[in-house]
């Protein structure tokens, strides 16, 4: 610096430096800590701080106690339909809602087709894969009505749901689609009888078949009224030409989507990070509408700021100032177009909240999703409390 | 059941068995030292991500722990190591606390999902009977009751 050979040389003091603010981060720390900074080429900052002495030298105690927790978390349901719905959790951690959704997907148990005993089939399709398709078909029962069946038990009314299909396409009449809604339910369980060796059962006691249901599953008071059939009766399983027939049995069991997807009650579950808009700097006319036409999802807005206040030289006081807003940052896809270009990344930053997440559930019909959703919580509980009996 | 080996450390099993789904027989070890019982390795079978994560994320919280994370030996194999150190507490103390607190949150999630999904049906059947009131023919698409 030529400028201060002159001068007398400045000396430094480190006292006379700003105050750190102590117990308070500083407005780019907080940036790095609670947002995700989406830049042009990759996000950065993307893991969340979670050790609780992070900050300590800056006297801020980053562990989070339960009661601060239990203030700032909050829920808000945006849509709830009968087969999905989409929720905000705010204030929860990245580890907790991706172990929900991993719960949501492979840990909670329904109800689905497991052996099929099949009497004839002489369709083009084979057995097997006949048999994979029906395992696919989702049944609209509450899982949580039936137990587990282990190789140990028997198939019986608690843990089994039997279904006959039986179709046939008679020679002369034109190719049938066979449908899940032929499968019809049997509340009595098995009618394929078992065949037996001994020549001398007597003809008057029932016949052993491959189920032992004690008593009708009509008549559990959940089942009075309603048949358990197929969600959704269109579903396509078969075709059949003239001249062929399906005749079957489908037991049903309970199981959990870590076994086989075909037991996973959601169609998917996920969550994303709420985006976030910022506009580094005023955006006006020319420029605003660019950025509003550049974005696909129109998270844009223009405003018209009325008659400028501050007279415009090259439009004279009659030019109606327009300035771009954040109208709808929700809807950003981050397809990062309104920072491509020159310059765009001085004026637009593109953040994601690390601690607010957007969920949205698609049941596949056993359950509806808010359900499915407290079973997954009470899945995650039910596993922390065996860890901690395990450990006493 | 206990096994010495040279060193001073030792392993503690624990053998559970859950007949409901009979996948197998899980158990847990203990990886740690007779000396100092403020840094050990636990060892969960029948365990992945979902669990250990979630784990790890209230351990880092807790200001007793100095380290903390935890591993997957081999993906074909469920099981999970999880290592915790700490500035003096017993480790197997610190890991139940960590699992009280998860399960305590979980709990406490659970409390506002079911509130807040209720007052959604709520406020759904009051615009609804809203919408009734106003025009003669019925809104039948929001109610999901």
């Amino acid at each position: 610096m030529a400028e201060g050979a002159g001068e007398e040389k400045k000396k430094f003091s480190i006292w006379d430096l700003p105050d750190v603010p102590m117990g308070q981060l500083l407005p780019h720390l907080e940036l790095q800590r609670s947002r995700v900074s989406c830049n042009k080429d990759a996000p950065i900052h993307t893991e969340s701080i979670q050790y609780s002495g992070a900050y300590a030298s800056m006297g801020i105690n980053n562990s989070s106690r339960l009661d601060r927790f239990s203030n700032n978390f909050r829920v808000e349901v945006v849509r709830l339909n009968e087969d999905d719905m989409e929720f905000d959790m705010i204030g929860i951690d990245a580890a907790i809602a991706n172990s929900f959704r991993r719960i949501l997907i492979a840990e909670l148990p329904t109800m689905a087709i497991e052996k099929v005993f099949i009497a004839n089939n002489t369709s083009i399709i084979q057995d097997e894969v006949l048999a994979h398709r029906l395992g696919l078909v989702p049944i609209h029962v509450d899982p949580r009505l039936f137990y587990y069946l282990s190789e140990n038990d028997q198939p019986n009314e608690k843990n089994t749901i039997v279904f006959k299909l039986h179709v046939q396409c008679k020679r002369g009449s034109p190719r049938i689609t066979v449908k899940s809604d032929a499968l019809k339910w049997l509340p009595n369980g098995s009618e394929l009888v078992k065949e037996t060796r001994n020549a001398a059962s007597d003809s008057s006691s029932k016949p052993e078949t491959y189920t032992y249901f004690s008593c009708s599953q009509e008549t559990i008071p959940e089942f009075v009224k309603n048949l358990i059939i197929p969600k959704y009766p269109d579903i396509i399983i078969a075709k059949l030409g003239p001249g062929r027939e399906i005749e079957l049995e489908a037991h049903a069991v309970k199981g959990i989507g870590k076994t086989h997807a075909k037991w996973s009650p959601v169609a998917t579950a996920w969550y994303r990070m709420l985006p976030e808009v910022v506009l580094l700097e005023d955006i006006e006319d020319d420029l605003a509408e660019e950025l509003k036409s550049k974005c696909p999802v129109n998270v844009f807005d223009i405003e018209d700021l009325g008659k400028g206040t501050f007279p415009n030289e090259e439009f004279g006081c009659q030019a109606r100032r327009r300035r771009a807003t954040v109208a709808r940052p929700r809807a950003c896809t981050l397809c990062r177009e309104c920072i491509k270009g020159d310059d765009w990344e001085k004026r637009v930053a593109l953040h994601r909240v690390k601690d607010h997440f957007i969920f949205t559930i698609e049941s596949t019909g056993a359950l509806p999703p808010e359900v499915l959703f407290t079973e997954a919580m009470k899945i995650l509980e039910d596993e922390c409390e065996r860890v901690i009996t395990e450990l006493s | 059941m206990r096994g010495f080996s040279m060193e001073g450390k030792f392993f503690l099993s624990f053998v559970s068995c859950f007949r409901d789904l009979e996948i197998g027989l899980k158990e847990t070890m203990e990886h740690g030292s007779f000396t100092d019982n403020s840094a050990a390795s636990f060892s969960l079978t029948d365990e992945d991500h979902t669990i250990a994560n979630a784990v790890r994320f209230t351990l880092n919280q807790d200001p007793r722990v100095t380290f903390c994370g935890y591993s997957i030996p081999h993906p074909s194999e469920a099981r999970v190591n999880i290592r915790v150190q700490t500035t003096g507490d017993p480790a197997r103390e610190v890991l139940k606390d960590a699992c009280q607190n998860l399960m305590l949150m979980c709990r406490h999630v659970r409390c506002t999902f079911d509130k807040a999904v209720e007052d959604f049906k709520a406020s759904n059947a009051v615009k609804a009977m809203k919408i009734d009131s106003q025009d003669s023919s019925g809104d039948d698409s929001e109610e999901s009751e």
